[in-house]
């Protein structure tokens, strides 16, 4: 083993029983250390990982989706524009979509209702996401009931319940036939929600956009790249309001390990004297301050990465789901798939480790650029 | 030896509180002999002593150690000017050439005994086994084996300055520099470490010890005595 391997396995021996000596006090700042590491880690991994679930749910997305506004607001869109849709040039395909929500006052919870057109999915019949399923209570083959528009019981029997992979958008799903849906609601047959359009090349939508909202100036074209933003913003949003929670908590962090690792105790400044009257450079005392600190910030940088990444990938982040995943009682249930953003555990791992490493370095050098001789007179 | 040629030093210079600890001293310490400085406290033999072990620089004047090696400087066969060194040399000259025993020990409190005895040799990057049977052996030597795990908050007068002992020599010093040895013992145990330092004379080190107990500088082992008063040296040396 080199000379300056040596030094520096024998100066961290010295720093880690340097740190032991002070149990309580360096346990204390080690356990609020990684809990501001684990409440930062947990919201980048969750954010990141409902974004990336998202997009991929949304992938299949149609590239265009027309709906009619009527005072501002969102009316159901006459099927007669699907073909004049469908008439445009670039245009592959055109398919009206039927959906709307729900309320069950029995169970207090809201569900998102579409119709499908699939034959497999006959008339009496429904496909419901896991989370309406959990709060139903029900299972394949049983049976729900749902109140119409006009009072009357529509009943449908569970056909299959939803994939988990979706379950972040579908949880909370009933899937209906078209003419269930439109009896369920009172539907005009000739009226869907709204349309989606598929294109052949993707660079269209914009001109097509503006052909539809010319030809029809109540219609409101969306392109799936605003959907998309309208998801990274809503959980960007619900991140933001995590992290200004958070702020408090670093802040009040930052103000602690600060009056820990900035200012030096007269004992520590007495030992340090003394280390370098017994033949320590300013340099070996610098090597020790670095390592007490660089032991205590990695320790809680990765128990706070590790516990992070449990909390959100393998128990779906229960201190987060209230803030962060959708609204109501129908909180999904599901396990992401862990994502680990390079760049964000890089920038977490530099506002997280550096300042701290940085403000114990500062009062060492302060204190171990005196004479030596100093430990002579103490 | 060690040559202090009309060393002065004084702290705060230019500064209302300035204070002149040492001055003027011109004295030869002899290689393996016991040389005594004695005086009262304030008499500037700590700041001596401390010039002397290349902790601190002196104003002015020149310090020349003879037989002394360090890393990076010209193998010094003649007379090395210590004073004008830059603190990495001198610090290479300390650790190398000097063990020191302190008045209060300065040992590090909540550590082991055995690290302390090790603490000065860590920056060298020695093989750790042989350093810790090294810092064992001199533990032994002691007789402090059966406290070496323990921290040395538990430990008597006399074992601590046993431990800080043994610490001055784990780096295996040609000069062994010791302030004010016997000001917490009782005249048992100081007589007890005055035979301790007969043997390391008999070894051949060279012994430099500051104190005004004259149980010290009475001692038969004493080869030379310099007094000092007021920073100055007074009466002739004596040996």
């Amino acid at each position: 083993m080199p000379g300056t391997l040596r030094r520096t396995r024998s100066i961290l021996d010295f720093a880690l029983a340097s740190l032991l000596r002070r149990k309580g006090r360096n346990a204390a700042l080690l356990g609020v250390y990684t809990l501001v590491v684990f409440v930062a880690a947990s919201l980048v991994f969750f954010t990141q990982a409902v974004k990336r679930e998202a997009h991929q749910v949304l992938a299949d997305a149609p590239g265009l989706v027309v709906q009619r506004t009527l005072a501002g607001r969102q009316d159901l869109v006459p099927l007669a524009w699907a073909d004049w849709v469908r008439g445009l040039r670039g245009v592959r395909s055109v398919r009206p979509r039927w959906w709307g929500y729900y309320y069950d006052g029995a169970f207090g919870a809201n569900f998102t209702v579409q119709a499908s057109e699939d034959a497999a999915l006959p008339a009496g019949s429904a496909r419901i996401g896991a989370g309406a399923a959990r709060i139903l209570r029900v299972k394949e083959g049983d049976l729900i009931t749902l109140r119409g528009h006009d009072n009357l019981p529509l009943l449908l029997t569970v056909q299959g319940i939803l994939s988990s992979d979706s379950e972040l958008v579908a949880s909370d799903l009933l899937l209906l036939p078209r003419e269930d849906f439109q009896t369920l609601f009172g539907l005009p047959p000739d009226q869907a929600t709204d349309l989606a359009v598929d294109v052949a090349n993707p660079r269209e939508l914009p001109t097509l956009a503006a052909k539809i909202a010319e030809r029809y100036p109540e219609a409101r074209p969306i392109l799936h790249s605003e959907i998309l933003r309208t998801y990274d913003a809503i959980f960007d949003w619900r991140g933001g309001l995590l992290v200004a929670v958070l702020m408090i908590a670093v802040l009040c962090f930052a103000i602690f390990a600060w009056d820990r690792a900035a200012g030096l105790s007269a004992e520590e400044r007495r030992e340090i004297g003394i280390l370098k009257s017994i033949g320590w450079e300013t340099s070996d005392v610098l090597l020790l301050k670095l390592l007490e600190g660089l032991a205590v910030s990695l320790t809680a940088f990765l128990s706070g990465c590790v516990l992070a990444y449990g909390h959100v990938f393998l128990f779906s982040a229960p201190l987060f789901e209230g803030a962060l995943k959708g609204w109501s009682v129908l909180y999904p249930r599901y396990r992401l798939v862990p994502v680990v953003d390079g760049y964000q555990l890089s920038l977490l791992f530099l506002l997280a480790v550096v300042p701290y490493t940085a403000a114990t370095l500062i009062p060492g050098w302060r204190a171990a650029t005196v004479d030596p001789d100093a430990a002579m007179r103490s | 030896m060690i040559e202090v040629a009309n060393v002065t030093k004084t702290y705060h210079a230019g500064r209302p509180n300035a204070y002149t600890a040492v001055d003027g001293v011109s004295l030869a310490i002899e290689r393996g002999r016991l040389t005594v400085l004695k005086g009262p406290s304030g008499s500037g033999k700590t700041t001596l002593l401390s010039l002397v072990g290349c902790m601190a620089r002196p104003s002015s004047g020149r310090i020349h150690l003879r037989g002394v090696k360090a890393a990076g400087l010209p193998a010094a066969g003649g007379a090395l000017e210590i004073t004008s060194l830059p603190e990495r040399f001198l610090t290479e000259i300390r650790r190398a050439t000097f063990g020191f025993i302190f008045q209060h020990f300065n040992l590090i409190k909540g550590v082991s005994t055995l690290e302390n005895v090790m603490l000065p040799a860590y920056p060298l990057g020695g093989d750790p086994a042989a350093l810790r049977r090294r810092a064992g052996e001199l533990l032994e030597r002691f007789g402090l084996s059966r406290h070496a795990r323990e921290p040395i908050d538990r430990l008597s007068g006399g074992e601590l300055q046993r431990v800080a002992i043994a610490r001055a020599l784990v780096n295996d010093p040609a000069v062994l520099i010791a302030d004010e040895p016997t000001a917490h013992l009782d005249s048992h145990l100081s007589e007890a470490f005055m035979a301790l330092m007969g043997t390391f004379k008999e070894g051949g080190r060279t012994l430099l010890i500051a104190s005004h107990d004259p149980l010290v500088y009475d001692s038969p082992l004493v080869d030379a005595t310099h007094e000092l008063r007021d920073g100055r040296l007074c009466g002739k040396a004596s040996a």
